[in-house]
């Protein structure tokens, strides 16, 4: 285990070190802030001062320099427009976004396994074939869509739920959250079912036909044999077989859902940060978007590493080692 | 539950399974009997329908399969009447199984533990300490040394044979009256599966349960059972006591088994062998399914024989002993 460890952190190095070179480059080649930040009256000598004073006027692998040492001492730079730290910034925007994930990774668990177990039993059902069709709907229509479908619905037509913002929020911690005022969870209850939209019908698939699988094993007919009944037999027999593929699935998912919530908080105007990264791409403000996007990696190899432990402890054959 | 009905009867039973390709009877007329404490050895090849047999006396037949026949009297109450329920609360209890491929009968992400409290608990109300209790006697019993360290184990810390003890560990632990063993030591080596016929033999004699052992091979059954009955293509051919079927086959079909068998052959000698192969069950032969492989084949064949009893109280389905007991 700890050289499992040792050996993964190893490698998030190296992945965090390639990422931020990428990155870097990346956003030199989506154009220059400094067309967009400068006051055109300024006069020259004003102009001069402020590229110098963001450091643009040195070239690209000194600006790069200077940003990793700063990095290093755990300084991702100021946001250009707001001229404040990055992180500092997303870390305002954070606990939305994950607030907003979590939930729908909820539904997605809360809803998918079980209505995907249920489709794996009764195979050639009316109601089992109905949540397969269901599924496909899920994945094939667009988030974007779907979301203008439910403020149609909901909050146009229907008037039962609000179609924008946080709504009221408590702090907890000092952060605020929404899901504990019932306004605040009215208003995050339709951009969480359409952010988990696409991984409930992911988890359906999944949990289908893992069951489907599993129901044909050996272990399962023994098990029968051995006189359980049927809610023990798919409670745990089936159950701790088919978590697994969904929990390595929905494990990358909710990275997915962290970082690329972008659809649905545009849609929704969730103040998260995936509304920021957009911002910030129109704004060119580079710091923010390196911060955001080496913060995402970081948060992607955390969420590995945590679905490799779950791993070890939902499958007992599998031991966590420090090399192949 | 009367005592004096034996433990086991089967009278015609048979089980199709309806697919798409048509209707396949894959068990069809078969009878056999097995009294308290005996030990019964139902052979034949792969396809002959052994299995189905075994799983259609649990009630475990899967869709599209379905026992479409007969009766299946367990201590005197047809099984067949038996609602799902009635059906879920003798499996494991009165009858239980072991499968054959023991790499497969534990469920891999449950602990050994866990699987033998719950076959206790699903048909008593016990504590989980006193169930522990007689789940660790159970795995002492089958003879796995340290069985409260091995409690704790998860099925893939096992061997093959250790998995199969622990499987009849599982089999034994509500103290059956029958258990039904499906090739239970085809996937061993032959030095654990001596111990574990061993074994078997002397726990059945010591409880009284009585044994069905579904096997291919005729060495197994000889030193182990005390009936048998042979299968062929879904059918009964031969059924009666061990030493006069292996000592004076009277079908065909015995006859070319026991010949197959190395060790009755002279050294050097080439094995005689049954030609050609198992036909399909979706398309069986008019007449007799043997036919076609028989050395005595003959025109009357066309006509399936009836099941003939002979005087020393054995069952055979051949035309051949049904003439001679005519004549006699």
């Amino acid at each position: 285990m700890l050289a499992f460890t040792i050996r993964r952190l190893s490698q998030s190095v190296i992945v965090l070190f390639v990422m931020s070179v990428i990155v870097f480059a990346g956003v030199f080649a989506i154009g220059n802030p400094v067309d967009i930040l400068i006051n055109p009256e300024a006069d020259i000598a004003e102009q001069e001062e402020t590229i110098r004073r963001l450091g643009l006027d040195k070239p690209m692998w000194a600006q790069y320099g200077v940003f990793m040492s700063n990095a290093l001492q755990g300084d991702l730079g100021n946001s250009f427009v707001h001229n404040i730290p990055a992180l500092e910034i997303i870390a305002t925007r954070l606990p939305a976004t994950l607030e907003l994930a979590f939930l729908a990774v909820g539904f997605a668990i809360i809803l998918g396994v079980p209505l995907g177990m249920y489709a794996g039993l009764k195979d050639d059902t009316f109601i089992g074939k109905a949540i397969m069709t269901g599924s496909i709907l899920g994945f094939s229509l667009p988030t974007f869509w779907v979301g203008l479908i439910f403020i149609m619905l909901f909050s146009v037509s229907l008037g039962w739920l609000p179609a924008s913002g946080r709504g009221e929020t408590v702090d907890i911690f000092g952060v605020p959250v929404s899901f504990l005022t019932w306004d605040g969870f009215s208003h995050l209850f339709l951009p969480a079912l359409n952010l988990a939209l696409f991984k409930i019908s992911l988890v359906i698939r999944l949990a289908r036909s893992g069951t489907k699988e599993v129901l044909l094993q050996d272990y399962i007919k023994f098990a029968r044999a051995k006189g359980l009944s049927n809610t023990r037999i798919v409670g745990v027999h089936v159950l701790k077989n088919i978590l697994i593929p969904v929990i390595t699935v929905l494990g990358l998912e909710l990275g997915n859902v962290i970082a690329f919530a972008v659809v649905t908080e545009t849609v929704f105007a969730w103040p998260g940060i995936g509304k920021l990264l957009i911002d910030s791409i129109s704004n060119l403000d580079r710091p923010v978007v390196v911060a955001y996007l080496l913060m995402t990696v970081t948060m992607f190899i955390l969420i590995n590493f945590v679905v490799d432990i779950l791993y070890s402890i939902l499958d007992p054959r599998v031991r966590l080692e420090g090399s192949k | 539950m009367s005592s004096s009905s034996p433990t086991l009867q089967v009278e015609n039973l048979q089980t199709q399974f309806f697919t798409k390709a048509g209707v396949v009877t894959a068990v069809d007329d078969v009878s056999f009997t097995v009294n308290r404490g005996e030990v019964l050895g139902l052979v034949g090849e792969s396809g002959s329908g052994k299995t189905v047999t075994g799983f259609s006396i649990l009630g475990l037949v899967d869709h599209p399969g379905k026992v479409t026949g007969g009766k299946i009297l367990f201590n005197g109450e047809d099984l067949t009447t038996y609602s799902e329920n009635q059906y879920r609360a003798i499996r494991g209890s009165r009858i239980s199984m072991v499968f054959q491929d023991p790499m497969m009968t534990l469920n891999p992400v449950l602990r050994v533990d866990t699987q033998m409290v719950e076959a206790i608990r699903a048909h008593e109300k016990i504590s989980k300490a006193d169930a522990l209790v007689r789940a660790r006697d159970a795995l002492g019993q089958v003879g796995i040394p340290s069985p409260d360290e091995r409690l704790k184990s998860y099925p893939h810390q096992f061997s093959g044979g250790m998995r199969q003890r622990v499987a009849f560990a599982i089999a034994l632990l509500n103290k059956p009256d029958l258990i039904i063993a499906d090739e239970p030591t085809t996937a061993l080596d032959v030095t654990i599966q001596a111990q574990i016929l061993f074994e078997t033999q002397k726990l059945c004699r010591e409880t009284g349960t009585s044994l069905v052992w579904i096997t291919h091979d005729l060495t197994v059954v000889a030193g182990l059972a005390d009936n048998i009955c042979v299968m062929y293509a879904g059918k009964v051919v031969e059924t009666g006591k061990i030493d006069d079927v292996l000592d004076d086959p009277k079908h065909p079909y015995t006859e070319g088994l026991i010949g197959s068998v190395p060790s009755r052959n002279k050294r050097g000698q080439p094995l005689t062998q049954i030609p050609g192969m198992t036909p399909s069950l979706l398309n069986l032969p008019k007449g007799c399914p043997f036919q076609k492989r028989c050395q005595y084949a003959a025109p009357q064949c066309e006509v399936s024989p009836k099941i003939t009893k002979c005087e020393d109280g054995r069952l055979v389905r051949c035309h051949r002993v049904e003439e001679a007991m005519a004549h006699a």
